[in-house]
């Protein structure tokens, strides 16, 4: 779907690098405490109305999007939210999205995908959880793993018993 | 429609059936052809454990209407699920879009979708009625195995003269009907199945 050696490569000025500081060590060597830990987990990145970006976008924080971003993005750890002024043709790939915008292309995540009432999706979603609220736009298809395969009781071999209140099955006359 | 409405509950005959034929199938494939509801999805991929295809005809119908092309509606059809390979799907949820489809349209629809269905595959579709008429249609949201709720939503696209059974049957030619009910407000249940080769 992207051609991806014909796009101009990362003009990713909105989004922070990935920085080489790895989680649990700072720039002076001492061990991040854990509060400063779940300070920078909670860092956003957010690419402003304004701001156009052709290529690859990936991160090790959470993102809004609010401008329009073509290519593909991966926030593999991190929540991606498409802000409902966001325009998003990609390939996304995070652990949660949530969407109040437009996106047109597939969808991974690891945890959940969550269409917002005005959002809109046209591509495949794949997540073990998916939530699509009434209003929202959805044209795709939808993979998710079984939970628990018993959770369907009994009404599984009830249902395909035959009934004797079922009138027929052969077609009613009406 | 307003999200908070409950809309009305109503008692279906077919829908256990088609759920516990989709269940018997491994990581089967559903297309539902009515608009995306998320409870539906929910219920179906995490109860169920299928892999949803939303493919919201209604909306294409309308838009169909608005452009007035109606007449090639029908190709639009077979270019739309062009994209499937014959004995592909696993179950097609149809809910009431044949009442609103011309002759030609649901003839090329009913063709396509049966190619698609895998042997031992189900189809369910109603007929006439689901509490919407007139320019309104209907949203199908499954309460739980036995129920649905309606609710109804203004459209653009009137239904079309009520099918007889025979020319349900007809259109359907390839399937065999696995259950069929008349409920009392007047909606015909149907679930097809494919038969296996």
């Amino acid at each position: 779907m992207w051609k991806r050696d014909d796009a101009p490569r990362p003009a990713v000025a909105a989004v922070p690098v990935v920085a080489a500081v790895q989680p649990s060590m700072v720039s002076g060597g001492t061990e991040e405490t854990r509060g400063e830990q779940r300070l920078r987990q909670e860092e956003s990145a957010t690419i402003g109305r304004s701001i156009v970006i052709r290529g690859e976008v990936s991160g090790g924080e959470n993102l809004t999007i609010e401008g329009q971003v073509e290519g593909k993005i991966e926030l593999r750890n991190h929540i991606l939210t498409v802000g409902s002024n966001g325009h998003v043709q990609a390939h996304i790939v995070a652990k949660s999205i949530v969407v109040l915008g437009q996106v047109t292309g597939n969808l991974t995540a690891d945890e959940k995908v969550d269409v917002r009432e005005k959002g809109s999706v046209e591509g495949d979603i794949v997540a073990p959880r998916v939530a699509i609220a009434d209003g929202a736009k959805f044209r795709g298809s939808i993979d998710m793993r079984r939970e628990q395969p018993s959770t369907v009781t009994d009404w599984r071999a009830e249902a395909l018993e035959p009934d004797s209140t079922t009138p027929t099955r052969e077609p009613v006359s009406v | 429609m307003n999200a908070g409405e409950a809309g009305e509950l109503v008692a279906s005959r077919t829908l256990a059936a088609f759920l516990s034929l989709v269940f018997s199938r491994p990581v089967a494939e559903v297309v539902d052809l009515g608009p995306a509801i998320g409870s539906n999805i929910t219920f179906l991929s995490q109860r169920i454990g299928c892999k949803i295809h939303v493919k919201d005809l209604h909306a294409e119908l309308e838009r169909h209407a608005r452009e007035d092309a109606l007449d090639r509606f029908p190709d639009f059809l077979h270019r739309h699920f062009a994209g499937y390979k014959s004995e592909s799907i696993d179950a097609v949820l149809c809910w009431d879009l044949f009442d609103y489809l011309a002759p030609p349209a649901a003839t090329a629809l009913a063709g396509t979708l049966i190619q698609a269905l895998r042997p031992g595959g189900a189809l369910l579709a109603f007929f006439g009625g689901g509490g919407a008429r007139g320019r309104s249609y209907t949203r199908y949201v499954i309460h739980d195995e036995r129920h649905l709720r309606h609710h109804t939503s203004a459209g653009g696209c009137e239904r079309q003269p009520g099918l007889q059974n025979r020319d349900i049957l007809r259109l359907f030619q390839g399937l065999d009907v696995f259950d069929s009910v008349l409920l009392k407000s007047g909606v015909r249940e149907f679930l097809f199945r494919k038969r296996e080769s």
